[in-house]
């Protein structure tokens, strides 16, 4: 078996005395989309900001591509979606893509490449302050993808997108899962995560309740996971 | 040198925005306008105290300053995506200590001829050592200053706390840049005892620099 992208093994969080995490547990190889369910507050926001190397494990092991998220080659080839869009509004649109391109340290012309791509090239020069919540959101999406990256981790994706934005998003990651990107994201957007992923975890008050590949009966049944798993 | 890169976005996001250039600016001229006219500009004890309250007013008007280094990155969550990228944390804080630097010299350099006006101080002949001065004490504390930035960039009263923090640790190169800069306004040269300072001066710049650099990456990642 060839080395894991993601390697999550025995992780424990704390936000003072209490445990975000608890002995979570799992690994995802090239091409495995993961949708990572489970409540609010059930800790799949601090999982995956310890994915991405924001927050540190309090005990227990990652690995992301062999290395420690914190490592520079660990990072250079992660995606990040978060709750925020993550553009400054006060640039243009091309300036916002050409510091992350800079950053990245691929060529200033992909910029220009993605904002065609999400349809945001007739406002290249326009500040972000002045665009919809759609088109930011499609910036934001740009942005996580510019550098072509192996791993993707997105929380909760879907959420508060436009139809535009949702097609474009969907579109975007059938692609990176169809490329042999590895993908992980946490949603309440059950229908949509489920037809993307190969493998569903679902994560209750800080332990990894199941983990495992989509099953049929979870894609015609998306409601499935948390019945069959969950403890309410 | 990716910290060029982060120092120049830093830059044109403030100079598109102005928002802490702007507060900081004018804060800076009132100060000095105010206690113009609680002093005799004309009299002699002018230039005892000018280093003192050049570099009062440099602080005040820094800490509008400094205050925004990290917190122009909390909108639309863009900290968690610089950390997440592949710039170290060292190179974030670098980048933002210079752009934090270029903007907090830039008001000191207005400043200077606006003081000269007012409290008729003669500043021209020296202002190249001025300026060597200008550059240590600015240095230290932006360092400083971006350190505590970092910090306190998550705290709700991250406006009262930074200058809480910054203050009592900047004493030294406060001191040093103060007498530096009184000497030098009074028409004298930096020479003989006087050097201790320039060299207290130094020593703080290099200290909290290589400290800063190294315990950033701990402040960002928690």
């Amino acid at each position: 078996m060839s080395v894991p992208v993601l390697a999550v093994e025995h992780v424990y969080k704390y936000f003072g005395d209490y445990p975000a995490l608890r002995d979570v547990s799992f690994s995802l190889h090239g091409g495995e989309c993961l949708a990572l369910l489970g409540r609010n507050g059930a800790g799949k926001t601090t999982m995956l900001k310890i994915l991405a190397g924001l927050s540190g494990a309090a005990q227990g092991d990652v690995k992301l591509f062999g290395n420690s998220p914190r490592q520079a080659t660990a990072r250079r080839r992660i995606g990040l979606l978060g709750h925020g869009i993550g553009v400054y509004d006060e640039l243009t649109a091309i300036e916002n893509l050409t510091i992350f391109a800079q950053l990245y340290g691929i060529p200033k012309t992909v910029a220009r490449q993605w904002l065609e791509r999400t349809h945001l090239a007739h406002v290249a020069d326009s500040p972000v302050r002045e665009f919809s919540r759609g088109m930011r959101q499609r910036l934001a999406v740009a942005r996580a993808f510019l550098h072509d990256p192996a791993l993707l981790i997105l929380d909760e994706p879907f959420t508060a997108l436009d139809d535009r934005a949702i097609a474009l998003l969907q579109g975007l990651l059938a692609d990176a899962k169809a490329a042999g990107r590895t993908i992980i994201m946490s949603t309440h957007q059950l229908r949509e995560a489920m037809e993307l992923s190969t493998h569903v975890a679902l994560i209750e008050r800080g332990k990894l309740v199941h983990f495992g590949p989509r099953t049929p009966e979870m894609l015609m049944d998306p409601g499935y996971v948390y019945r069959t798993f969950g403890a309410v | 040198m990716i910290f060029l890169q982060v120092a120049a976005k830093d830059l044109r996001s403030e100079l598109r925005t102005k928002e802490s250039l702007n507060a900081s600016l004018s804060f800076a001229v009132v100060i000095l306008l105010l206690f113009s006219f609680a002093f005799d500009p004309s009299g002699e004890a002018v230039a005892e105290f000018s280093g003192g309250l050049l570099w009062l007013v440099f602080a005040f008007a820094g800490a509008l300053i400094l205050n925004r280094s990290f917190a122009r990155e909390l909108p639309n969550d863009c900290l968690e995506v610089l950390i997440a990228s592949p710039v170290s944390g060292a190179q974030l804080f670098l980048g933002k200590s210079i752009a934090s630097f270029v903007l907090l010299l830039g008001i000191e350099l207005i400043c200077l001829p606006i003081f000269g006006i007012f409290y008729n101080i003669t500043w021209t002949p020296k202002f190249w050592p001025l300026l060597g001065v200008f550059l240590l004490g600015t240095w230290g504390m932006t360092i400083l200053g971006t350190l505590f930035s970092a910090l306190t960039v998550n705290l709700s009263l991250r406006e009262l706390m930074l200058p809480m923090l910054l203050y009592p640790m900047m004493i030294p190169a406060l001191m040093a840049a103060m007498r530096l800069t009184t000497i030098l306004l009074s028409g004298n040269d930096i020479g003989g005892d006087d050097l201790v300072w320039l060299r207290l001066l130094i020593g703080f710049d290099v200290v909290f620099t290589t400290l800063a650099l190294a315990l950033v990456e701990t402040i960002l990642v928690r």
